[in-house]
């Protein structure tokens, strides 16, 4: 993918897809991210996390179902840590980077 | 000395003293996403703004419009570190709408259309320091940059300046927002730095 | 979890005016899949970082994989890795990445890959990948470019065999002297089936920029292709 890369998302209003979460996320995950299941409590649609849309990098990546653009994540790197959200409370989890 | 372009000092010199810790300058406005952009007609827009026993006023597009309206040049600072400097907006100040509400809170909650929210000392949003804007550079706020309305907290970082903004909820508990619960600082003062949750 | 491993330039080809294809081997590289992807990490002298993504071209050979390089004009990265990164010198990478917009050689479902511009990358990996393997699967890439000029991996595609030998090459603004079909968007009739699918699900794979996915994801929809089967990857 990317060969335009995210390079352009800053100015960008379209998102990606969940495959652009398999970098970040692997910092704390051991397996591929990408094929997890998933069903949107908002909305019912299951597929996976790579068909997610992906909106981001900047201030973090915000992942959105892709039917009824629902939270389902968002993902803050910052020099020493790592913020994972998952749904759309507020409870994040802080995970150490190295 | 030379005696090409006398009196030409570049860009940095012009800002000294406007650029905060860790930004640069830019000419552009960067667009920075966490959602679709919504298309809000101003005939279906409408701001409310709820105190901390539930009490709503609720102003819709022309009753919005026949407040006092005031012209504004400030600098915005984005935590992803670009500055922009004497952009030029036009709207109502907060205060507006706060005067009559009856309250104690000490915090508030501004939320954006989409689900969009972040949190600020109301503090913050009273004595002339913020603004609903309608209005960027001339023209009629468009709807990537926040459009029709959004809210204007030039003293902090950006993403407290809520685009789609549809209301403010008093509270007393801060309560942190969109960007806030997923580690961004609670206040972001730029001057200060305050871009990480524990900076 | 993936580690960054670093990454030294071994090899540099052009593929268009703006597109490069970087060769790079990665000491202790385990290997990957066609349609996966790595992370770049660039650092500076004051510390400063920049991580971008890019998709593998190829199947591996030894510890030496081959990325697409499109550069962004204006771009912090890819006009660097495109044009100064000497050959010689090392970057870091994090991968292989992704499990879900790859292909399989194991697989025998029928395979139709669409690629809008450097798009074409990772599924040029799977169409090396089909190759290499001697796979039986049925496959057809569909390849939009704008003008003749953009045509990454021309020579391979036009003279190759395998599922390269069955791809085709639409342009959008200006087409070569003597095309058959004139310039434009991709249309329906453009993304039939390989042959030999006959009435077999077909395992769809869509790469390019934001806009050309929507469009031909949305075609394939309306074609009847299930929605679990029309795999997406798109750029900013």
């Amino acid at each position: 993918m990317r060969s335009l890369s995210l390079e352009n998302t800053v100015t960008s209003l379209s998102h990606l897809d969940g495959n652009s979460l398999a970098g970040p996320l692997s910092q704390i995950l051991s397996v591929d991210p990408t094929t997890a299941w998933r069903r949107c409590p908002r909305c019912g649609l299951t597929g996976s996390l790579a068909q997610l849309h992906v909106y981001g990098p900047e201030p973090g990546l915000t992942g959105r179902c892709p039917g009824c653009e629902a939270l389902a994540l968002r993902l803050v790197e910052q020099p020493g840590h790592l913020w994972l959200q998952m749904g759309g409370g507020q409870g994040a989890f802080r995970f150490p980077r190295s | 000395m030379s005696n090409f372009s006398p009196g030409f000092h570049g860009r940095t010199h012009r800002f000294e003293g406007r650029l905060p810790p860790g930004q640069y300058p830019t000419e552009s406005f960067p667009v920075l996403s966490a959602g679709p952009t919504p298309h809000v007609p101003t005939e279906d827009w409408s701001f409310t703004v709820t105190a901390e026993q539930g009490r709503a006023r609720r102003w819709d597009w022309e009753e919005m419009m026949s407040l006092p309206q005031e012209e504004v040049t400030v600098d915005i600072h984005c935590v992803t570190r670009w500055s922009k400097f004497d952009t030029v907006w036009r709207g109502v100040s907060v205060d507006t709408f706060l005067d009559g509400v009856e309250t104690t809170a000490d915090f508030a909650v501004a939320h954006g259309e989409g689900g969009y929210t972040t949190n600020l000392p109301l503090e913050d949003l009273r004595g002339g320091k913020a603004w609903l804007v309608h209005t960027y550079d001339g023209f009629p706020l468009s709807p990537e940059h926040g459009g029709p309305v959004r809210l204007l907290v030039p003293h902090l970082y950006f993403w407290k300046s809520a685009k789609w903004v549809t209301g403010l909820s008093l509270t007393l508990q801060d309560e942190p927002g969109f960007w806030e619960a997923a580690g961004y600082h609670n206040y972001g003062d730029p001057w200060r730095e305050q871009r990480a949750w524990s900076d | 979890m993936s580690a960054w491993h670093s990454a030294r330039l071994v090899g540099r080809r052009e593929q268009s005016r703006t597109g490069r294809t970087l060769l790079f081997d990665v000491p202790g590289w385990p290997g990957h899949l066609a349609g996966q992807h790595v992370d770049v990490r660039l650092s500076a002298d004051d510390g400063y970082r920049a991580v971008r993504s890019y998709s593998l071209a190829a199947p591996a050979r030894g510890t030496g994989i081959e990325l697409g390089v499109q550069t962004v004009p204006g771009g912090e990265v890819s006009p660097y890795l495109a044009h100064e990164l000497p050959v010689g010198a090392e970057v870091e990478v994090r991968g292989p990445l992704g499990g879900w917009f790859v292909w399989r050689p194991g697989q025998e479902d029928p395979v139709l890959l669409v690629a809008g511009g450097c798009g074409i990358v990772p599924l040029m990996g799977m169409v090396r990948s089909h190759r290499l393997e001697g796979s039986r699967a049925p496959m057809r890439l569909v390849y939009s470019v704008r003008d003749p000029g953009q045509v990454w991996y021309r020579e391979e595609l036009t003279t190759g065999t395998g599922a390269a030998a069955a791809s085709r090459i639409l342009y959008t603004r200006q087409a070569p002297p003597g095309s058959s079909r004139p310039p434009g968007h991709i249309g329906a009739g453009d993304l039939l089936p390989p042959e030999g699918a006959g009435r077999l699900p077909v395992l769809c794979f869509v790469c390019g920029p934001t806009g050309f996915v929507e469009h031909a994801a949305g075609l394939l929809s309306a074609a009847g292709h299930a929605p679990d089967r029309i795999r997406t990857e798109r750029f900013g």
